[in-house]
């Protein structure tokens, strides 16, 4: 029974690493870059809302929407002041500058809203489930964290094979000089692709901080990571792998903090990323690329 | 060129016109020059209390630097792991320093057979992460050796050493499991890392550290081993082609760069009395790599500028107060956009290339006025 | 040049004039080669005998398969089926680095060289198992530091001045323009000191006067190092001019072999490259 209760747990918290994961995946798939700062872009996601909610006295659906609008600006500016200028040089360069994106945007935070850990509000106003008299319970947050992440999900598979834009988001993560001779515009893309990415990370930033309500400007630098690692694990690039990716990291997670260690289940599940790597070297659902002679 | 070879009757001029030599030659004597002026300064009672405290962690992250430009720069393998072999030596060196107390009393003596054992577990985890990782490429070698630095990382942050008359006492997760006698002292302590610790490094042993890096680095790199290593980044399939086993010349870079990392992070470790596994976290990777991407891939003497003024930076940008932090970002995101974007660096030509003319042109006008 | 032979050339137990390849022990000897990808027969019950200083070339339409077999000589790819046997030894399950210390070298289609080293250094790379010196040695710059870098120095000197790269030795190979990046990387080849030279397409962007100084340049690299030469190429003129022995490849088999007078008349040769015609023209 226990470990049913972990697998739900483990599904809600996988289901917040996949929304992340999918930014990160869906970045690198089409501007092939590892975009280091989107972990903050979470965080400025849940500052946004807890601000709209504590001092505006807003309902969560206003303040939920306000992260989005924000995030969303935030992740198309970042892409064009920092990242277009350095399109088509080394890839570490673009690295090297998403982390200086990542500092400015911690410490931009740690400005404007201080040190100190801000306690935030749920989001979700749900009664708790109990089921089997009590032996399982499944918190309100945990039921509209996987019924959101399905729902974006399905809108993103959706979104990249039936609209136009997002066939061109396909196409230019396949070849984008092709792509640009094919007359799509890539700056474009890349730019909506950001846009995506973000609005996602203020989602999954409300979701996190209402399953656990410590909000300081370093809260989205570790599941950013974890969810940076979910993507590789799923092979990055691939969108449904990203979705698989952060779902089985969440539930084994949860099972190895339930079942084995809380504290090492840091080792433990990077120690499976590992591992997943070594027989599998481009993640569970990547393409293996053929090197040509 | 038969130049080469006819220059070589003149071993001064050959010295200076080599360019390898040339940069070698400079690279030491910046170092050398640069740790004469601090000890002057120092002596001189010049320096502040906080630039004293600094002195030994600039040693530190300078050869944590050259090593990492090594695995990143030269070998051209991106390693987001590299404090985790800081974090081995560190804790080895810790806890080797506080074993030997009663054995060596001599402080440095302790202190390098502390560093060579720190580099010696280095060595030992570089074999076992990089005999299977290096066989990955690209971004998943960089988010697998991340991951094990984190995974080095939290096992420390779990691991307790304590020490009594019977010896060393290790355990996971709880100062119990020791099973110490009455008079033993712990070592380290799971999350709150080393402690009693008596520091003994020295900013002259971190001097020494940094020469005897650049030693092994820039002789690695300028000889047979170095052009294979530089070989298999500029085209692996070449590079095996001519005949040159591509897995064991990575693993050695990888391993040697280990070593390196582990004797600074045993040097890191005994500098001060309380050192946690957080400092060990991918977040000091990071700055590692930064520090070897501003300085220059494969440019040893860039990282070293890069680690020293880099270090400084948020010490120097003190008066910003709460600023600083912010300063040293976007200060971090303009030099890499002006010194990577194709189209600033062009408006940089531009502009100096103006400046030049006008100089240029302000000269001639003197010259001019004088010959009037 | 005669002195620089005596150092340079290896003169192997088995060395002896080209007319009399036929009586002696191949070099290369390879015998039902073939290899699948996926299902897909790439390369199929593939043949040839190749004399210790012969030069042959392998031609055959775009797609035929013949880069294929040069990666397959080269263990770049593991066949699924025959044997390669080199100077007798068969190279199954080898590493490439292992292949190429047995005695092969090559030049790819797409250049690859070593583009942020100099020329030389691009040749010394070539010379690695060959320059004596133990990796302690070199860390600690020892006296044999010294004296294996100031030999292999003079070495891939005067390969460079062999191939006309002397006056680029110092440049980054990088920046050199096309045709004397194919020459650096014949050089680097012959560096490795093979017995078996393949080169891919050496005459690719060409003009006509470099193709001309080549064809010379692949005769002399024979002559003076007494190896075998297997070239893949394109054009015609060189391959007829140059080649003792051709073999004529087409989705991956063999369709003709035989020397350059018998390939030019024959019928499906001309097929292959012209496709079916009444009165095959020549090629």
């Amino acid at each position: 029974m226990a470990v049913l209760q972990y697998l739900i747990n483990g599904l809600s918290i996988g289901s917040i690493y996949a929304i992340i994961a999918l930014g990160y995946t869906m970045v690198y798939g089409i501007a092939k870059m590892l975009n280091f700062a989107h972990g903050d872009v979470i965080m400025v996601g849940a500052y946004i809302s807890y601000c709209v909610m504590i001092y505006l006295k807003m309902p969560p659906v206003v303040a939920i929407l306000a992260a989005i609008v924000v995030c969303t600006v935030l992740g198309v500016l970042i892409e064009a002041l920092a990242y277009r200028p350095l399109r088509g040089t080394s890839s570490l360069a673009v690295l090297i500058t998403a982390i200086g994106v990542s500092y400015f945007l911690q410490n931009a935070a740690q400005l404007i809203w201080g040190v100190a850990q801000k306690t935030y509000s749920s989001v979700v106003t749900m009664e708790s489930v109990h089921l089997f008299d009590g032996k399982i319970l499944i918190t309100g947050e945990v039921i509209v964290t996987i019924i959101t992440s399905a729902v974006v999900m399905v809108c993103l598979t959706l979104f990249t094979s039936k609209t136009r834009t997002g066939k061109a988001m396909r196409a230019v993560s396949e070849d984008r000089d092709a792509a640009q001779l094919m007359g799509i515009n890539v700056n474009r893309t890349i730019a909506v692709t950001f846009a995506i990415g973000s609005a996602l990370a203020a989602i999954a930033g409300v979701l996190l901080c209402s399953a656990s309500p410590a909000l300081k400007p370093t809260t989205g630098s570790m599941p950013g990571i974890r969810a940076f690692t979910a993507a590789v694990f799923g092979g990055i690039g691939s969108v449904p792998g990203a979705m698989l990716g952060g779902i089985l990291l969440g539930v084994i997670e949860e099972l190895c903090k339930g079942l084995i260690s809380t504290q090492f289940s840091d080792a433990i599940v990077f120690g499976v990323l590992i591992i997943v790597l070594l027989v599998k070297p481009t993640g569970l659902l990547g393409k293996q690329i053929q090197e040509k002679v | 060129m038969k130049k080469n070879i006819h220059s070589m009757n003149n071993p001064i001029r050959s010295l200076w016109n080599n360019k390898t030599r040339r940069t070698t030659f400079s690279t030491y004597a910046v170092v050398i020059v640069a740790f004469v002026i601090m000890q002057l300064l120092d002596s001189a009672g010049m320096l502040s209390y906080a630039m004293r405290g600094q002195l030994i962690p600039i040693c530190v992250y300078i050869v944590l630097a050259i090593s990492l430009n090594l695995v990143v720069g030269i070998s051209g393998e991106l390693s987001l792991g590299h404090a985790g072999f800081m974090g081995v030596g560190a804790f080895v060196g810790a806890v080797t320093s506080t074993a030997l107390q009663g054995l060596i009393p001599d402080a440095t003596l302790r202190l390098v057979f502390s560093m060579v054992l720190g580099g010696i577990f280095a060595a030992i985890m570089g074999l076992i992460i990089g005999i299977p990782v290096l066989r990955l490429r690209g971004d998943y070698l960089a988010i697998v050796t991340l991951a094990f630095g984190e995974i080095i990382r939290n096992i420390a942050n779990n691991l307790y050493v304590g020490m009594d008359e019977k010896g060393l006492h290790f355990a996971f997760l709880s100062e119990e499991g020791l099973h110490m006698s009455d008079a033993g002292k712990l070592v380290m302590a799971g999350p709150r890392g080393t402690v009693n610790i008596t520091p003994i490094a020295t900013f002259l042993t971190g001097f020494i550290l940094i020469l005897i890096t650049l030693f092994i680095v820039l002789n690695l790199v300028n000889s047979k081993e170095g052009r294979a290593i530089k070989a298999i980044r500029d085209n692996r399939i070449a590079a095996e082609s001519v005949g040159i086993n591509v897995m064991s010349f990575k693993l050695k870079a990888f391993v040697i760069s280990a070593i390196l990392a582990g004797m600074a992070g045993a040097l890191y470790g005994l500098s001060m009395s309380n050192v946690t596994s957080v400092k060990f976290s991918f977040t000091t990777s990071i700055d590692i790599l930064v520090f070897v991407v501003l300085g220059g891939m494969g440019n040893i003497l860039g990282s070293v500028i890069a680690a020293t003024i880099l270090t400084l930076l948020p010490e120097l940008m003190r008066p910003l107060a709460d600023y600083r932090m912010i300063m040293y970002a976007i200060v971090l995101i303009v030099v890499m956009l002006f010194t990577w974007s194709p189209k600033l660096k062009g408006a940089i030509e531009v502009v100096t290339g103006n400046l030049k003319e006008w100089l240029g042109k302000l000269t001639n006008k003197k010259e001019v006025g004088t010959n009037g | 040049m005669a002195e620089y032979s005596k150092k340079m050339v290896k003169v192997p137990t088995y060395s002896y004039l080209r007319e009399q390849d036929a009586d002696k022990l191949p070099v290369l000897d390879v015998r039902n080669l073939g290899i699948d990808f996926g299902g897909l027969t790439a390369v199929d019950s593939f043949n040839m005998t190749i004399g210790p200083t012969e030069i042959s070339g392998l031609i055959g339409p775009n797609g035929a398969g013949k880069t294929t077999i040069f990666n397959l000589l080269t263990s770049v790819y593991q066949p699924t089926r025959g044997s390669i046997l080199l100077r007798g030894i068969d190279t199954k399950g080898m590493s490439t680095h292992k292949v190429t210390r047995m005695g092969i070298a090559r030049t790819f289609q797409n250049i690859r060289l070593f583009t942020d080293m100099t020329a030389m250094d691009n040749v010394k790379v070539g010379m690695h198992k060959d320059i004596k010196c133990s990796f302690l040695s070199s860390l600690l710059r020892l006296p044999s530091y010294y004296k294996a870098e100031k030999a292999a120095d003079k070495k891939a000197m005067e390969l460079l001045e062999f191939m006309g790269l002397a006056d680029v030795a110092d440049v980054k190979a990088g920046s050199l323009p096309y045709g004397v990046q194919r020459r650096l990387e014949i050089a680097r080849a012959l560096a490795t000191n093979p017995s078996v030279l393949l080169l891919d397409e050496p005459a690719a962007g060409m003009n006509p006067s470099e193709t001309a100084e080549l064809t010379e340049q692949i005769r002399r690299i024979r002559d003076t190092f007494q190896i075998a030469i297997i070239l893949i190429e394109h054009d015609m003129n060189l391959v007829m001019n140059v080649c003792e022995g051709i073999v004529v490849v087409n989705y991956g088999k063999i369709i003709a072999k035989g020397t350059p007078e018998q390939i030019k008349d024959d019928p499906a040769v001309i097929e292959a490259y012209l496709g079916k015609k009444e009165d095959g023209a020549a090629c």
